[in-house]
């Protein structure tokens, strides 16, 4: 079970969404896939047409930058960062 | 007694006002829409649902929705995307119109959505293509940010099939099918550029519908007016102080009385001279009167953006108008005399105007 964690900025956006949750995924991308099947529209909430992260979400798996194709190990940290921005 | 609901798109958020039918005092709820920036928030007087079209740097656009105004709100951007494979983007939704239960979304890069559904799902209504321009707004090196959009749709007071959109730099364009076919409407327009076809290449800012066959305009250079629903147009600059502006407005009740907001031109984009100031004309633009009772006329060095100039429908029309630097300013009288309704709200992108029986 790869450990999830969020930016406060989503979890307004979906009722029940926790900041931190464990979920079983081969990748980034399905782990996203994971979270739009429990909370439809996170996906588009993250991720633009290609798909490919939005520009200024920033993973990191295990501290190291990761894309949506990034595996996930069974211990694997995940953080999804909403990253500098606004003002 | 009626109530008069002001809804006031910002950068951190909506914002609703609430006042009776005699429109002098005021309460302020919000932000609303988690404090994403709003372009532009809408009611449908059929449906009492409220949108606002937002888009946040982090999490893409959307359009949030309230049926009870504003006590609840969900929001949703499901199929509002060219798709997987298409070269063309959506970087936002810039601008809405709401009719009896119809939600037209435009956005950049140019195309409408709309939602038949109360704002749940959207589907691609329209991308005007093969209209004169488009190759400009389909070619993937001009997609959004920072390139063309729809920046405006004008309803028909009557007809849900006929609709006025807005190419940002490219023009106005007419459909009488519900977004079947397209016609360009800018004849008569000036326009100090060369242009790269005949019958596009202006910079119109905002459009609004006076009664049936006449139309006002705020273009980039000058007002104009048509008389023949937009098929051709006459400048009415002459007596106003710049030719530049964003908001306009159209008396509900009277076809030659218009409303603008001139500004400097180049980068400032304020009022000029620092003094606070709304321009009518109520004779279809042959003279021009400034109005600045209660607005303030020392170093006042307000912008108004393009959506955010509102007026009301009753007897006495009362207008609206927010600004770039969070003020709100309102008017129960005309624009006879004005009084600041909010002061310290965020930049202010939209104001529109609801009466609630």
């Amino acid at each position: 079970m790869a450990d999830l964690h969020l930016p406060g900025t989503l979890t307004p956006l979906f009722p029940g969404l926790p900041r931190r949750l464990d979920l079983e995924a081969a990748t980034v991308g399905g782990a996203i896939d994971e979270l739009e099947r429990r909370w439809p529209g996170l996906f588009d909430r993250l991720c633009e047409p290609g798909p490919t992260l939005r520009t200024h979400i920033h993973v990191y798996v295990d501290r190291e930058r990761a894309s949506l194709a990034t595996p996930l190990e069974a211990r694997s940290r995940v953080d999804v960062i909403a990253a500098i921005s606004g003002g | 007694m009626p109530k008069t609901l002001l809804l006031v798109g910002t950068r951190k958020g909506a914002f609703l006002l609430e006042s009776d039918a005699d429109r002098r005092d005021w309460t302020v709820r919000g932000p609303y829409c988690e404090a994403w920036p709003v372009y532009h928030a809408v009611h449908d007087a059929v449906t009492g649902t409220i949108y606002a079209a937002a888009a946040s740097e982090w999490h893409g656009s959307a359009i949030w929705r309230s049926s009870d105004l504003g006590e609840t709100w969900a929001m949703s951007s499901e199929g509002i995307s060219y798709g997987e494979d298409s070269p063309r983007k959506v970087s936002k939704v810039s601008t809405l119109a709401a009719r009896n239960g119809r939600v037209l979304a435009g956005v950049e890069a140019p195309g409408i959505f709309e939602s038949k559904d109360g704002g749940e799902t959207f589907s691609l209504l329209t991308t005007l293509a093969g209209q004169p321009g488009s190759e400009a707004w389909d070619d993937p090196a001009n997609q959004p940010p920072g390139h063309l959009g729809i920046s405006a749709i004008a309803l028909d007071k009557e007809n849900d099939s006929r609709f006025w959109a807005i190419v940002q730099g490219v023009g106005l364009f007419e459909t009488t099918d519900d977004a079947t076919s397209w016609t360009p409407r800018n004849r008569g327009l000036r326009a100090d550029w060369p242009r790269p076809h005949e019958e596009v290449g202006f910079c119109v800012h905002k459009v609004v519908r006076s009664d049936d066959k006449r139309l006002y305009q705020q273009n980039h250079v000058g007002m104009h007016r048509s008389d023949d629903d937009g098929h051709t147009w006459t400048e009415i600059t002459e007596g106003l102080p710049t030719e530049f502006g964003f908001a306009a407005a159209a008396h509900p009740h009277d076809r030659d009385t218009f409303y603008v907001v001139p500004l400097a031109p180049l980068h400032g984009r304020t009022m000029p001279d620092g003094k606070a100031t709304v321009w009518q004309t109520k004779d279809a633009g042959s003279s021009w009167k400034p109005l600045r009772k209660g607005l303030p006329q020392e170093n006042a060095n307000l912008g108004v953006l393009r959506e955010a100039m509102a007026i009301d429908t009753y007897d006495v029309p009362g207008l609206y108008f927010g600004t770039s630097t969070g003020q709100l300013f309102a008017s129960n009288d005309e624009g006879g005399s004005w009084s600041e309704i909010a002061s310290y709200l965020p930049p202010i992108s939209s104001v529109e105007v609801a009466i609630l029986d």
